[in-house]
């Protein structure tokens, strides 16, 4: 019987996700070390700074702007976005990835997930923030932004529900709630695990007061694991809505190169596609210095690899959709529209947006390369660039020359578009720096269920429910040790 | 403090006055000011003011506080003259008469500003006591309601901060009696030799007064010359007509009895005396609205594509220098005896078949030559004229308006002459600028001529380049200041009545030349007056006549009478001929700053010239062909504005600047614009452009061939232009090769033209068969009204709050694009009324111009000759306006008369509005644009539109103000809001009325019958945003003849 099962039992070819070796107390020392260490890796210190002057640098501007105006950046008539929405959508793009391991993997059960989730929540949620800072300071008056929020008042003024722009309030603020709050759940056991761990009083209080008093009770798992399961549900349809509706902000416009009905898959896909670009593109780089190359293994490597091969054809086929769509269609604008892209005075933002965005990555297609941790980064890298010039080719080149002709105006940035636009990922890396070092930035109680003695023999679950097995064993992996 | 308790307090100090001071009263404030008594009354009603420690500080012009000081303390006087027991003067008659003065509402007052002189006839709009805006005076023959830019934005000289503020004696503020003193004491000297050594320059003036006044002058002072200058001299026009004539006179045109006209470098339409007037009654000619189907044609021969030419309907490119033999082909193909035409290739074709036409319509013709050019070919155009019959029936010829009529440049040449050999102790300039703006005198600048006169005096407006080289200047009073009076192109006298008490110690040229009389007292208002007491047109009740003249803005039956004149050829060969050289440079006035008296004026600095849309800039003008000769190609299309260097040389003086191609100029020919490079315009027009004045010669003041060098100069310079330049096919500019791709643009249907003969036949078919429509209209689409998710609103009831039903309207415009020239009227005009804020160079060069209004200009033909269209454009009033989807905070809306509303208070500045306009009319705020601080800009302001401040969206509202204020107008009566009632500034301000505005409910409206037109249509209308403005479009009357040359460029249909 027992042979019978074995040969009848699918055997995964694939390498396990985890590194071989491990048990439940090298985990928990392996990541909380890193939170509880003395001091600072000097490394740490050094990239630190320089991301911490980026911040410095995205606040000096800000102040800037708040006092002086929208004007400091080089926007337009008929230019009214540029970089500002350019990179709201970016980082919007990039804080998809997050949900979409956390929640989507969840749901679908793929465990390998477990291991670079939290990693890339963290990053969905400092991403959001930076995205969330364009559209609230783009905006003339920033300090009457709130008129944009049903707030009752006392001319009776609501917000026009027909923009998409007041959709966008909701999707990004819904969003960030979710993430936030999906983010810091699935903290908890493992606050409670540092808790536990933690040699300093201080420690122990700020992690105990961040545990919120988890115990590792079956009946708090019970009730996280349900309610985890609920948020990942909740967080699914939002991880196309948001950028579905983000799409809207341009769609439903009646320019040449924003009107189109392919936007909303289009730019999910890229979301995604961009999302675990920057997930890798932050994960090598911490797996090596941190040597955590047991738990992100090749393995999520090329199981991110692949996602993106697949929402970069996604993307690949929009781009080839939009060129098509321009000459079916017959209209006089979209096809001067996709003329203007590709031969246009900032046609060669469109080529490096094909060589970004197509041409690079498809060389993961190659398995050898898919192996290859460098190239798989400098990938990352290129696309990265090309879907900050997906939006640049959308935004600036649908604007700049639309309908009527006598309006037309180049747009060209100024200082003040680079050092918002550095300095917000500045920002980010600085909160990604800080979440390294204090938070476990791997869920440590998730990677243990990936051990195999955090297996639930289902055999003995059985023996135990029907009182046949040895008592008082639990079946689920003990959390301190 | 009741009227009777300050009736009380003043009495003594208005006894005081009509004891001892009188008259004098104005001219010593401040001796008022020091008295005990003053002092003690104005602390009582105005305790924050202590005078005693303002005094002097009050000369410092920045000081905010001083200025409200002044302000307070000019309120005081203005207080102190009410009560005064002066003799009534009914200073300022109501146009429309209101009961009595209501605070918030606008007055509007009849004047008259001159350019280069020659008058014409305004309203101006004034809200309690400060005048805002410039409208055309219907009555008027020289305006019938229409304004050029320059008036439109005079009244921002107004109020401009950096004017003249007091007398200055080197540099230090001295009051005016100061100046009486040391000017008597120098008059004195001149006195005993008769005045040998008094020399007054003066500009170019029509004022009768004046003219009294120079006379009287120079019978005290006999040996006294009296000199006259300034760059727009029209001494071609004087010199010829003295040739011809033996006689200066006057020629006044009736475009509006003319079939056929040619013009010989003349801009007509935009410049010149009358031309205003000329413009409204040449497009009258061509307007094909309800059921006209006659159109006269247009011949212009021109070296520089102007307006004019941009409506010509046949157009010959041809140097300046040259234009002088096409007149003399003409002439002799039209029958003037001893010509000969000496042409060959297109021109001989172009004179031939306009000499042919001419013929045809002999009687019914004009030949107009430019303002610039030479006296040649004024002669030749008199002859022309002359041969044709046209003189008595296009034409007739008048005493000259100017009441001195001279050479203008052989006058300032004489002047130099004399300063140079020291004859000159006392120069006395009035109003000119001539150490920026003469030409130069065999290499000697004015400046080291003007230097060997001992004393100089200045009286201008601002300190300027000629000031800060005088003993004394003396602030000039702006004509909404003071009093004064002169003759429009056709003779006829406008009384030119202030609106407003000088805003600073300033005086008229009035009240200087009767101070150099010993009348040092007397205000202008005294000496206009007194002048035109004495006149026949007054004789009878003086008062009544005189307030009659003040209401209607012009003193009836004053038109100069025509003249008969025979012309005789005898003198043309005494004529010095511009000879064609290798190259030539053609110096023109700027379209906006003029010669460069509007320098620091910021509506016209902003303002896109017309056909190249730059600004804050001068430039030299060169054809596609010698910019690629001199190795000056431009850039690309989206990076043209980046222009290269050229390096004019004329009489051994070099100026460097940038090269702009224009399409439609002769090859080898160089226009450059003069007015710029100014030292000392003020903050504004510091520094601005380059001062082409240096290179401009006493010999060669509109035309340089003979000594002329062009080469490529160094580096490049970034102008600021508004819009970028788009052909309309494939012949056109050729930049970047897939914006020329064929149907690209053309396929927009923005514009949309026809030819005459085709929309002649094509109207008959219209009229037998309504579902025809124009060929203009062919494959452009228009989706149904219903192709909407929006409801349809319904403009015409609505039920208000007491349940009765009202009427509403529904606003709308059409625009006659066949009848816009492109002269930027409208556009300064719409700045002015809605407080629109000016950006400056830099943030046009990024694209932030903030003007609501624009005319794109488009071309079409080849870079040699093309055609050119105007359109203006604003909001257009979308009814499914895809601007207002899009705002998150319902910030722009509809109202419930149609009108696309933007309300300030409520926009965050998202600009997703401005996105998802197809037009791109809005404009956003993206820095603070508007000046909150300079304290005389605020008097200025029309105070029924907001200033906007940073951070929110704006644009075109169809002057939403005045349409409010004709419906609580219409309301209060009890009726309906009349058609022509509502008149939006563009409307009022434009010459060929061009733009017409009402309600689209009201069926006899003539917007409604402009709309019903065949011709209209609405801009980008497939998008189905269904725009309340529609276009009428443009038809033009080529000759077949020579249309057979040009086919492929005006059809558009040429390849390769």
């Amino acid at each position: 019987m027992a042979e019978a099962i074995q040969k009848n039992k699918y055997v995964d070819p694939r390498p396990p996700v985890i590194g071989p070796g491990h048990d439940f107390g090298s985990i928990t020392r392996k990541v909380g070390d890193i939170v509880t260490m003395r001091g600072f890796k000097k490394g740490w210190i050094f990239g630190f700074a320089i991301v911490f002057m980026g911040s410095v640098m995205m606040f000096n501007t800000i102040a800037y702007l708040v006092l002086k105006g929208v004007g400091i950046w080089g926007n337009n008539i008929p230019v009214g976005w540029a970089f500002d929405i350019i990179n709201f959508v970016w980082w919007i793009g990039i804080g998809h990835a997050g949900t979409l391991i956390s929640a989507i993997l969840l749901l679908l059960r793929q465990s390998w997930r477990n291991s670079i989730n939290r990693f890339a929540e963290a990053m969905t949620l400092f991403a959001v923030a930076c995205a969330g800072m364009f559209p609230a300071l783009h905006t003339g008056r920033p300090w009457m932004d709130y008129y944009l929020f049903p707030l009752p008042n006392t001319m009776g003024m609501w917000p026009n529900f027909r923009s998409p722009l007041m959709w966008d309030v909701f999707a990004v603020t819904t969003y960030m709630t979710v993430s936030a709050l999906f983010w810091f759940m699935g903290l908890i056991p493992d606050f409670a695990t540092m808790r536990d761990t933690a040699k300093k009083k201080w420690q122990k209080i700020t992690f105990a007061a961040l545990a919120m008093g988890w115990r590792g009770d079956a009946r708090h798992w019970h009730r996280y694991e349900t309610a985890y399961l609920l948020l990942a549900g909740l967080s699914t349809p939002l991880v196309l809505s948001v950028h579905t509706i983000v799409s809207f902000d341009f769609s439903t416009g009646i320019i040449p190169g924003w009107h189109a009905t392919i936007f909303p898959p289009y730019f999910v896909a890229g979301a995604v596609y961009a999302g675990f670009a920057m997930v890798l593109t932050l994960a090598i780089p911490v797996r090596k210095y941190y040597h955590l190359e047991d738990f992100i293994t090749m393995r999520h490597i090329r199981n991110c690899c692949k996602v993106m091969l697949a929402t970069g054809l996604i993307v690949a086929y929009g781009y080839m959709m939009e060129a098509f769509m321009a000459w079916y269609s017959g209209n006089t604008y979209e096809l001067f529209m996709m003329k203007n892209r590709m031969f246009g005075p900032y046609g060669f933002m469109y080529w490096l947006l094909i060589l970004c965005n197509v041409v690079v990555p498809w060389t993961l297609w190659v398995k050898k390369l898919r192996d290859n941790l460098k190239w798989i980064f400098v990938v990352c890298m290129f696309i990265n660039v090309g879907m900050w010039l997906e939006r640049f080719v959308i935004i600036v080149m649908s604007l700049n020359r639309d309908f009527n002709p006598a309006a037309w105006r180049m747009y060209y940035p100024t200082i003040f578009d680079f050092t918002m636009f550095f300095g917000t990922v500045g920002f980010f890396l600085t909160l990604m720096f800080l979440f390294i070092r204090f938070v476990p930035m791997i869920p440590i109680f998730e990677l243990k269920t990936l051990l195999p003695q955090g297996k639930v023999d289902e055999k003995k679950v059985e023996e135990l429910e029907h009182g046949k097995g040895p008592v008082g064993q639990s079946p689920l992996p003990q959390f301190g040790d | 403090m009741s009227h009777r308790d300050h009736h009380h307090d003043i009495a003594p100090i208005r006894e005081e006055i009509r004891k001892g001071k009188g008259r004098e009263f104005w001219r010593s404030l401040e001796e008022l000011a020091d008295t005990e008594k003053f002092r003690e009354f104005l602390h009582r009603e105005f305790p924050a003011v202590n005078p005693s420690e303002a005094d002097p500080a009050w000369l410092d012009p920045v000081g905010r506080r001083n200025f409200l000081k002044l302000m307070s303390a000019s309120l005081a006087f203005a207080g102190l003259t009410a009560c005064t027991n002066q003799p009534k003067e009914y200073l300022v008659p109501y146009v429309k008469t209101p009961d009595g003065l209501i605070p918030g509402k606008a007055q509007f007052y009849a004047t008259a500003m001159t350019m280069n002189g020659v008058a014409s006839g305004l309203l101006v709009e004034s809200h309690e006591g400060r005048p805002t805006k410039i409208e055309g005076n219907p009555d008027h023959p020289a305006s019938r309601g229409g304004t050029t830019v320059y008036e439109q934005a005079s009244v921002l000289n107004l109020y401009d901060p950096d004017r003249s503020q007091t007398a200055l004696n080197l540099g230090d503020p001295r009051t005016w009696g100061e100046f009486l003193n040391e000017l008597s004491r120098a008059l004195d000297q001149q006195r005993q030799k008769q005045g040998a050594g008094l020399r007054i320059l003066t500009e170019t003036s029509t004022s009768p007064t004046f003219a009294d006044q120079m006379n009287k002058l120079k019978a005290e002072f006999p040996q006294s010359k009296w000199h006259t200058y300034e760059p727009a001299t029209r001494d071609g026009a004087r010199v010829g007509s003295q040739t011809v004539f033996g006689q200066p006179v006057n020629t006044v045109y009736q475009f509006d009895k003319a079939d056929v006209v040619l013009s010989l470098d003349a801009d007509f339409l935009t410049n010149g005396p009358g031309s205003v007037r000329y413009a409204r009654d040449f497009m009258g000619r061509r307007r094909l609205t309800d059921g006209a189907s006659e159109m006269n044609r247009l011949y212009v021969a021109e070296s520089t594509l102007t307006t004019t030419g941009a409506k010509a309907d046949e157009r010959l490119p041809i140097r300046a220098s040259e234009v002088e033999a096409f007149a003399r082909a003409v002439a002799a193909k039209v029958g003037v005896s001893g010509m000969s035409s000496a042409l060959s290739g297109e021109a001989e074709k172009f004179a031939e078949a306009v000499a042919k036409d001419l013929k045809a319509h002999s009687g019914k013709s004009i030949v107009i030559a430019g303002e610039h050019q030479t006296a040649q070919v004024h002669a030749l155009a008199h002859a022309i004229n002359g041969a044709l019959n046209n003189v008595g029936q296009t034409l007739y010829y008048t005493d000259p308006i100017e009441i001195n009529p001279v050479d203008q440049i052989a006058s300032i040449s004489e002047l130099v002459g004399e300063l140079n050999a020291g004859k000159v102790e006392l120069l006395v300039i009035v109003g000119a600028n001539p150490v920026y703006n003469a030409p130069v005198f065999s290499g000697q600048t004015f400046l080291d001529a003007m230097k060997k006169a001992p004393m100089r005096v200045h009286l201008g407006m601002f300190n300027d380049e000629t000031a800060v080289h005088c003993q004394w200047h003396i602030a000039e009073s702006h004509y909404l200041e003071s009093w004064s009076d002169a003759r429009a192109f056709d003779g006829t006298v406008s009384i030119i009545q202030p609106l407003i008490q000088p805003l600073y110690n300033s005086k008229s040229p009035h009240e200087l030349i009767a101070a150099m009389m010993n009348q040092g007292g007397k205000n202008s208002h005294d000496i206009v007056r007194d002048y035109w007491r004495t006149q026949p047109q007054f004789s009878g009740n003086f008062d009544q006549a005189w307030r009659q003249a003040l209401h209607d803005g012009f003193i009836a039956n004053t038109a100069l009478p025509a003249k008969q004149v025979s012309p005789g050829l005898g003198g043309l060969s005494s004529l010095k001929s511009v000879t064609p050289g290798k190259y030539e440079i053609v110096f023109r006035l700027d379209p906006n700053v003029h010669d460069g008296r509007f320098a620091n004026n910021s509506w016209l600095q902003e303002t896109p010239k017309p056909i190249n849309k730059i600004t804050w800039d001068n430039f030299a003008i060169i054809s596609s062909n010698t910019a690629n000769a001199l190795g000056l190609a431009p850039n690309e299309e989206p990076h043209r504005a980046n222009a290269k260097m050229i390096r004019l040389v004329n009489e051994g003086r070099e100026l460097e600047m940038p090269a702009w191609v224009q399409p439609g100029h002769p090859d080898n020919s160089i226009t450059v614009y003069l007015g710029y490079g100014r030292e000392r315009a003020g903050a504004t027009g510091n520094g601005l452009g380059f001062n082409s004045y240096t290179i401009r010669t006493a010999n060669t003041p509109f035309i340089a061939t003979e000594k002329v060098e062009l080469s490529a100069g160094e580096g490049k310079y970034q102008l600021a232009a508004t819009q970028e330049h788009f052909s309309l096919d494939t012949s056109g500019i050729e930049v970047n090769a897939f914006i020329t791709d064929d149907k690209d643009l053309t396929e927009r249907h923005i514009v949309r033209t026809e030819r005459f003969e085709q929309y002649k036949q094509e109207l008959e078919e219209i009229k037998k068969d309504p579902r025809h429509s124009l060929n203009m209209h062919h494959g452009a689409h228009k989706p149904g009204k219903d192709l909407t998710i929006y409801p349809n609103w319904s403009y015409d009831k609505a039920k208000a709050s007491d349940g009765r039903e009202v009427d509403l309207h529904a606003w709308g415009m059409a625009i006659d694009m066949n009848a816009c020239i492109g002269c930027n009227a409208c556009v300064v005009a719409c700045a002015s009324e809605n407080n629109i804020a000016m950006v400056g160079k830099e943030m046009v060069i990024r694209g932030r111009t903030m003007l609501w209004l624009r005319i794109d200009t488009y071309f079409r033909g080849g870079t040699a000759n093309p055609q050119v269209y105007f359109q203006p454009m604003m909001c257009q009033h979308c009814e499914a306006a895809p601007c207002e989807v899009v705002c998150p905070v319902n910030a722009t809306v509809h109202d419930a008369e149609g009108l696309n509303v933007q309300v300030y208070n409520r926009c965050v500045g998202t600009r997703y509005c401005s996105n998802n306009c197809p037009y791109k009319v809005r404009r956003f705020n993206y820095l603070l644009y508007g000046d909150w601080d300079t304290p005389s800009l605020k008097l200025g302001r029309n105070p029924d539109v907001t200033v906007r401040s940073r951070g929110v969206m704006e644009k075109c509202t169809f002057c939403v103000q005045r349409i409010m204020n004709a419906k609580i107008e219409a309301q209060k009566q009890d009726r309906k809001v009349l058609d022509g009632e509502v008149m939006t500034a563009c409307q009022s301000a434009c010459p060929t009325e061009a733009i017409i505005f009402g309600d689209t409910n009201d069926a006899n409206s003539r917007v409604v019958k402009l709309k019903k037109e065949p011709r209209n249509y609405e801009v980008l209308a497939d998008l189905n945003t269904r725009p309340r403005t529609s276009y009428l479009g443009v038809i033009s009357n080529p000759n077949a003849e020579l249309s057979g040359a040009h086919e492929g460029q005006k059809s558009g249909e040429k390849h390769g």
